[in-house]
């Protein structure tokens, strides 16, 4: 029985994207150099090394555990936030290193946004929740027009613009994610971070986030953390997997097993890992 | 041997909501009762007279008003001092200070223990440091002082508990798009946890205004016919019941009876505030 499954699962093809405009991938957005993520002095992440390019979508997967959350965090400096977090290594943002002490990591909030797995919506209203980030930085000029242009990107006008004053939880999930989205985009960064922002969304939901990010990644570099690995094939330019060994000191930690052109990860791995894990024989 | 278990269960269960029953009428029975008594014995004293005369030897034209005054002042300044400092500490234990540290963790059970000193060890503080040491003197501004320390420690972790009911997502998202700690706790934090601090704070200023031990070491005044000000020489509610329930005449016991009920009245009111802002603001999350 469990071999039928396999063998289904195995022969199923994972729809992998067209590439029309194969991926100019010349203009890196981040380096990573040799990053170790670890918890309380336990090594969560493990030498990671990697770039992301501008206007790609760059999909994380992999097992529960393989520290693809942890690495989306590094990229903002989220992990800061986090008590016995320590980062080792480099992530350079265009030639910056994010991880230099001179280095404010406000600021790089303000450039590399972020949502979460569960929408987070703010206790206000939907205007309120949009506005937020502008007003926090300043931006308050054209405020409105701000707030419309958010909205508009982030598909979400059409659906609220007769109640902007009305509290955000009243929208469904699907939407509060959206808002999210647009939350993020009303600060005009150059990076949006997504860490499996459909994980708590029905399919229909799922199926409207995917399709706005194809379309935000014409304006916007997007990395996005995901366990479905059918929503990478749809939507990823690029795919990285993750996956958990043990180090050479007795701990288990995440690692980075493969990084390519997302066609490749799902058709012609390199590694023997990442084709058992895209082929479902694990994972 | 199925049924046979069923009629057990219910058996013990029976029994157990029986004694749970039992319990909650024990209790509501005895507060019935001591309500009832109180009301009943302060008929004929519970009028206009308790809360606009001063008091008085006469038990016939005696009143309370220098005290309800008092008790009024005394429940606004301590919520004037204790909540701005109560909720400064919280933020800074809640939302600054590194909990892995070993000299939070001792502020924390510091604040834990505070809670729990008895009332009248407050009040030897405040007659030892306030009214000597300081010098501010036998008045309603020590007194309120004194109620306020005793207060911090409940509104510091009543304001910790509202802090952290914020879901730790809502930072999340306020950090992720910029925002500086003080804006996230400004603007995002402190806000969603305003009616939860407010509900606890209410409570404990209610147990400030119930309070007589510490008042009387600190010098709260057993007789006072005149309004009393921040600098003059008080009495309190509390303070003037206890005087009258001492005295020897029986109208003085009914006298005193009047007064307990616009006590309960006062407490009543400030704890009817508190649940209404807590439901009115029910978890949104």
């Amino acid at each position: 029985m469990t071999t039928m499954t396999d063998l289904e699962r195995q022969t199923t093809p994972v729809p992998v994207q067209e590439e029309g405009d194969a991926p100019d991938d010349s203009d890196v957005v981040f380096d990573v150099r040799d990053l170790d993520v670890s918890y309380a002095g336990k090594v969560a992440l493990r030498g990671v090394t990697m770039k992301v390019f501008r206007n790609r979508v760059t999909a994380f997967i992999g097992p529960s555990g393989c520290g693809k959350s942890t690495f989306i965090r590094c990229f903002n400096r989220m992990n800061d936030l986090i008590v016995g977090a320590s980062v080792d290594g480099h992530v350079y943002y265009h030639d910056e290193d994010l991880y230099d002490p001179k280095i404010d990591e406000v600021e790089v909030r303000r450039r590399i946004g972020m949502v979460f797995q569960k929408p987070n919506p703010f206790p206000k209203s939907i205007y309120d929740n949009i506005a937020f980030g502008p007003r926090v930085l300043g931006l308050t000029d054209a405020l409105d027009e701000r707030v419309e242009k958010a909205l508009r990107d982030a598909a979400l006008w059409d659906e609220v613009s007769d109640r902007l004053g009305a509290n955000a939880f009243g929208l469904s999930g699907g939407q509060q994610q959206r808002l999210c989205i647009a939350r993020c985009l009303a600060i005009d960064p150059e990076v949006i971070l997504l860490d499996e922002p459909c994980s708590a969304l029905d399919p229909i939901s799922t199926s409207a986030i995917e399709d706005l990010i194809v379309e935000l990644k014409k304006q916007y570099t997007i990395v996005i953390v995901t366990h479905n690995m059918q929503q990478a094939a749809r939507i990823a330019d690029r795919t990285a997997f993750f996956s958990v060994e043990t180090g050479p000191d007795g701990y288990r930690s995440g690692v980075l097993v493969e990084y390519d052109k997302t066609s490749t990860i799902f058709t012609t791995p390199a590694d023997p890992r990442t084709e058992g894990y895209v082929t479902g024989r694990f994972g | 041997m199925i049924a046979g278990t069923k009629r057990r269960g219910r058996a013990s269960s029976l029994a157990f909501r029986s004694f749970l029953l039992l319990s909650l009428i024990v209790a509501l029975t005895t507060l019935a009762v001591l309500v009832g008594q109180v009301l009943v014995d302060s008929q004929g004293f519970l009028d206009t007279t308790l809360l606009t005369s001063p008091p008085s030897a006469l038990p016939d034209i005696a009143g309370a008003r220098p005290a309800i005054l008092a008790s009024l002042y005394l429940g606004a300044l301590v919520f004037l001092f204790s909540v701005p400092i109560g909720v400064a500490t919280a933020v800074y234990l809640e939302e600054y200070a590194a909990k892995d540290r070993w000299y939070n963790r001792l502020l924390e059970l510091n604040i834990q223990n505070l809670a729990g000193v008895p009332s009248i060890v407050y009040g030897i503080l405040g007659l030892a440091f306030l009214v000597r040491g300081l010098g501010l003197g036998r008045t309603l501004l020590a007194g309120s002082l004194i109620l306020t320390l005793l207060v911090l420690p409940t509104v510091i972790i009543a304001s910790r508990e509202a802090l952290r009911s914020v879901p730790s997502s809502i930072r999340d998202g306020a950090y992720a798009l910029g925002a500086t700690p003080w804006q996230v706790t400004w603007r995002q934090v402190l806000p969603a946890a305003i009616p939860g601090i407010a509900t606890g704070s209410i409570l404990s200023l209610s147990r400030a205004i119930g309070e007589t031990a510490p008042l009387l070491l600190v010098g709260a005044l057993v007789y006072v016919r005149y309004d009393p000000t921040l600098t003059s020489g008080f009495t309190a509610l509390p303070v003037q019941i206890y005087n009258w329930v001492k005295l020897p005449q029986q109208d003085f016991q009914y006298l005193a009876a009047a007064g307990i009920v616009v006590l309960l009245a006062m407490l009543l009111t400030l704890n009817s505030v508190a649940i209404l802002l807590r439901n009115r603001y029910q978890k949104r999350w």
